[in-house]
Parts: structure tokens; sequence; C-alpha cells
């Protein structure tokens, strides 16, 4: 597992509380893993302090599934 | 059930009489509290009075990058932030007619956005700790109307609007968000009325008085405290019957 893809995972688990077996790559936030709206947008909040990027709200939307996030950070990050 | 031991309170608008009535009512339920105001003497007297769990955090809420430096000041200074008090307004009363578009945006910049900045800034750390209470001093005008007051009745309407609209947004996070509307209250202002002036307002008021700073801060206790645990997205009006809504 990738660096970033690890980081994502550990905010996921701690942040909704879930088993680190249920945070797969195509883990649906919101109906695999019980987030509500806000989860989502702390979510993002959280990715965004960890890495030190800025997520915008169109690309925030887009991202749905754990794999979603670890490969928009993946790419974030490396330019 | 208005205990308030333990709990870090931001207070803007501090150095006026209602601001300094909330800080010392949070003060002596055990709250500590960060006052915040431009006038920094005032501020200072305040902090002089409550002696511990205080701390002095002069903002200017019409300079955008102050406001956004309040909140971690105040966070960084009390460790936490658990309620935030937006009292502070301005008037800058002039009949329609004749309002500066200034006079619009200055009241409109101080009275509502500063106070959604101060709001969204607050949350962040509210939402995550799963405790908050965010309280907007509002007025009856908001609600009534004034003449000569369009912009300052648009600003304490807005921030009824923007704290129903908040309070909805982050009641399962244990965060409530809410009013209180003062009537007409004790102050330098009142104080200036002649005794017809005077005694044509009080005819308004069926409880036959002007309401005190005090009287203001006794229902901001009551909504930072447990007793409100479960009140959200409401008004307080506290304006001795002056409008029944």
């Amino acid at each position: 597992m990738s660096d970033v893809a690890e980081r994502v995972k550990k905010i996921v688990i701690e942040h909704l509380g879930v088993d680190a077996d249920k945070v797969t790559d195509d883990a649906n936030f919101i109906e695999d893993l019980g987030a509500d709206s806000l989860d989502t947008v702390e979510l993002v909040m959280a990715f965004e302090e960890e890495f030190g990027v800025e997520i915008p709200d169109d690309a925030a939307e887009s991202i749905v599934t754990v794999g979603d996030a670890i490969r928009f950070l993946d790419k974030a990050t490396a330019s | 059930m208005l205990e308030l031991s333990g709990r870090t309170a931001l207070v803007t608008g501090a150095s006026g009489d209602i601001g300094r009535a909330i800080a010392r009512a949070l003060h002596r339920n055990g709250a500590s509290v960060a006052l915040s105001g431009t006038r920094k003497d005032k501020l200072g007297a305040l902090a002089g009075e409550l002696r511990d769990n205080v701390h002095v955090l002069p903002c200017d809420l019409a300079d955008p990058n102050a406001v956004e430096q309040l909140v971690p000041a105040a966070e960084a200074a009390m460790g936490r932030l658990d309620i935030l008090v937006n009292n502070a307004g301005l008037t800058r009363d002039n009949l329609a007619l004749r309002m500066k578009d200034e006079e619009w945006d200055l009241v409109i910049a101080v009275n509502l956005t500063a106070g959604f900045r101060l709001a969204r800034a607050a949350l962040k750390g509210m939402v995550k700790r799963r405790f908050g209470r965010i309280i907007g001093i509002t007025s009856i005008v908001g609600v009534v109307g004034n003449p000569g007051q369009s912009n300052y009745a648009a600003s304490k309407a807005g921030m009824i609007g923007m704290c129903k609209s908040l309070a909805a947004e982050v009641a399962t996070r244990n965060v409530t968000v809410n009013c209180v509307a003062p009537g007409v209250i004790e102050s330098a202002m009142t104080a200036a009325l002649d005794e017809r002036q005077r005694s044509e307002l009080l005819a308004r008021v069926p409880m036959g008085r002007l309401g005190t700073p005090e009287d203001v801060a006794a229902a901001v206790v009551y909504l930072a405290s447990p007793a409100a645990a479960y009140v959200t997205g409401q008004s307080l009006h506290v304006n001795g019957g002056m409008a029944m809504i």
C-alpha cells in the first residue's frame, strides 16, 4: 500500500470509527462506511490538513470512495 | 443546570454594555472568557475586574484579516473554544432614501459577515469535539423592522436566518446555534432620551421598564448552559413583552 493510501485510510478509520478491514479502495464513504454529509466535509478538511493541499469543491464532490480520495491525493501531492 | 465551569467562551463587543454583562455572567457561572472589542482600555478594565480565567483579544471586526485570526487566537489562549457569542454590532442609521452604500456595507460587514466568519472558524473545532454553543445577539428590530435602520434590521434578520441554517447543519454534532433578541435595553443611547421620548417608549413595553444588559446576559447564560442542550435554531426574545413573537 502506498504511503498516501495508508495515511488516507488512517484518517478515515479514525474519523468514522470504522474497522480497518471495511476501509477498502472501493468503499463508499456514505453507503458503506456510514458517513453523513458533514462527515464527508470533515474528511476533506482532514485530508487537506494532512497533505497540505487544497481540495476544490468540485473535486471534493467527486470523491465518494476511499479509492477516489487516494487517487486525488496521489496526483495532488505528486505535482 | 447553568454551570459553565471548564467551558471557554469568546465574547465579541465585550467593550460595550451588553457584551460586558454577557462576559461577566458567563465568567460568574464558571467559564473562562476571551474578551474581544475595539476599545482596549475598556477590555482591560473588565479583565482587571474578572481577574482570572480572562483573556483580552482586541479585534476590529470591520477588518477581515483580523476577523480570521480571532478564533485561532481564542483557541490558543484557552486551549479550545466551546462558546462563541457574536455580540458585536454597530449602527449607521439613516432613512433609506439618504442611506449611503458605505453605511449599508459597514453594518452588514460587522454585524453579519464577521459573525459568519467567526462561526465558520469556531465550528471547525466544535464539530470535531462534538460540543459547541454559538449564540448571536440579534435584535427585535431584525424581526419587526424600524424606520431609519434598514441596514441594521437586515443584518439582524440575516443573523437569525444564518443561525437557523447553521443549527440544522451541525445539530448532529451536539453543537447548538441560537439567537438572543433584545428589545430596548438601558444604554448610553436610551439615557440620552428626554422625558417625553422615554415615556412614549415605555408605553410600548408591557413590563413598563427598559431591559438591562443583565437581562440579556441571563438569556445567553441559559443558551450556553447544559439546561439548553436540546434548544437549537431558536431566537429567545428578551423584550419585556414589547413584541410577542
